[in-house]
């Protein structure tokens, strides 16, 4: 086995989910058992990764929000890494910008921390766990769950 | 956290799998080969079977360096606390690298942020089950593959049996603001 480029492409949470879903759909289409001890591996580590992005927010993304989302972050000016986790975290708060992106104090006013924040929140969904912790107005529910 | 590596490898299809698609089954193949653990392929020559040269794309974790990442407490141990993703368990935040001061509670084995406030010392616990944000700082491959003679020639000295290591771990930290337990940054 030869590794002819060790990192191709990064992958955002929402492309693995995606891919996962997909192949999970394929093998209950294919109909066949597989209980190969290969094939449990496969499952299992299937089973597991699906579960830890389904309580993520990158469950509700779809590739529009994605593109959409990366448009908008033209103008910040960030880097390919920090947006993949601002895409893969929707972060909310002012800290967690200044986790992500870095020296984000010199790089980024007050002002344009809160914009980015506001960027991130209107046009990524909110995760399974931010929408139990709203309020049962019905009204808010809906909006959370309707994709840009 | 996820990238994508391209390999290629040959394939080996064996015969009673020749009435299947060639790509479900060199899928399937290589599905064994990699997926959860390395275990090396074997090959007998001149068997029948059919081999093909395969290039491929597979779906590897690996987060970068400095990464931010979200996972679950394990456990506490005097080396520091354990994290895991779920499909991913081998995550050791070591004590230098946790919120300080801490100290290790022997009685509960569990750590604790001694944090400070104007009345006096706060302990947080960071216990088993906690959602847990921390950077990544460091990882480490180890080769996991049998090793020859010649290593067993010096290890034969140690009294102590091989440790099995796991091929790939993480060092995290959550010596900064904004990292440590989820529940210690959220405003309510």
């Amino acid at each position: 086995m030869e590794v002819k480029d060790a990192n191709s492409a990064l992958l955002c949470n929402y492309e693995v989910f995606q891919l996962l879903t997909d192949l999970k759909e394929q093998r209950k289409e294919s109909g066949k058992n597989k209980h190969s001890s290969g094939q449990q591996n496969l499952n299992t580590i299937t089973y597991e990764t699906l579960k830890y992005i389904s309580k993520t927010p990158c469950r509700h993304q779809s590739p529009e929000i994605v593109r959409e989302f990366l448009t908008a972050m033209k103008s910040h000016k960030l880097t390919k890494a920090e947006k993949l986790q601002l895409v893969n975290h929707r972060p909310v708060t002012a800290v967690e910008i200044q986790l992500m992106v870095e020296e984000s104090e010199e790089r980024l006013t007050e002002e344009q921390v809160e914009a980015l924040l506001l960027t991130v929140t209107s046009i990524l969904p909110a995760g399974p766990e931010t929408e139990e912790k709203k309020a049962p107005s019905n009204e808010v529910a809906m909006e959370e769950e309707d994709p840009a | 956290m996820f990238v994508l590596v391209e390999m290629v490898d040959t394939v080996r299809i064996p015969p009673w799998q020749f009435e299947r698609k060639l790509n479900d089954s060199i899928a399937e193949e290589l599905n064994k080969k990699l997926a959860n653990k390395l275990e090396d392929a074997y090959v007998f020559p001149g068997d029948g079977a059919s081999h093909t040269k395969v290039h491929f794309r597979y779906v590897v974790f690996h987060p970068f360096l400095d990464e931010i990442l979200i996972g679950q407490i394990k456990g506490c141990s005097p080396e520091g606390v354990h994290v895991s993703l779920g499909f991913f368990d081998d995550i050791l935040i070591p004590p230098e690298s946790l919120q300080q001061p801490a100290k290790f509670d022997e009685a509960e084995q569990v750590w604790v942020w001694e944090y400070e406030t104007e009345e006096g010392a706060h302990d947080l616990y960071m216990d088993t089950g906690e959602e847990i944000r921390f950077r990544v700082v460091d990882e480490s491959f180890v080769d996991t593959s049998p090793t020859g003679p010649s290593s067993a020639e010096a290890t034969s000295s140690s009294e102590e049996p091989p440790k099995k290591e796991a091929p790939y771990t993480l060092v995290g930290s959550i010596s900064e603001p904004g990292l440590g337990l989820l529940s210690w940054w959220t405003s309510n």
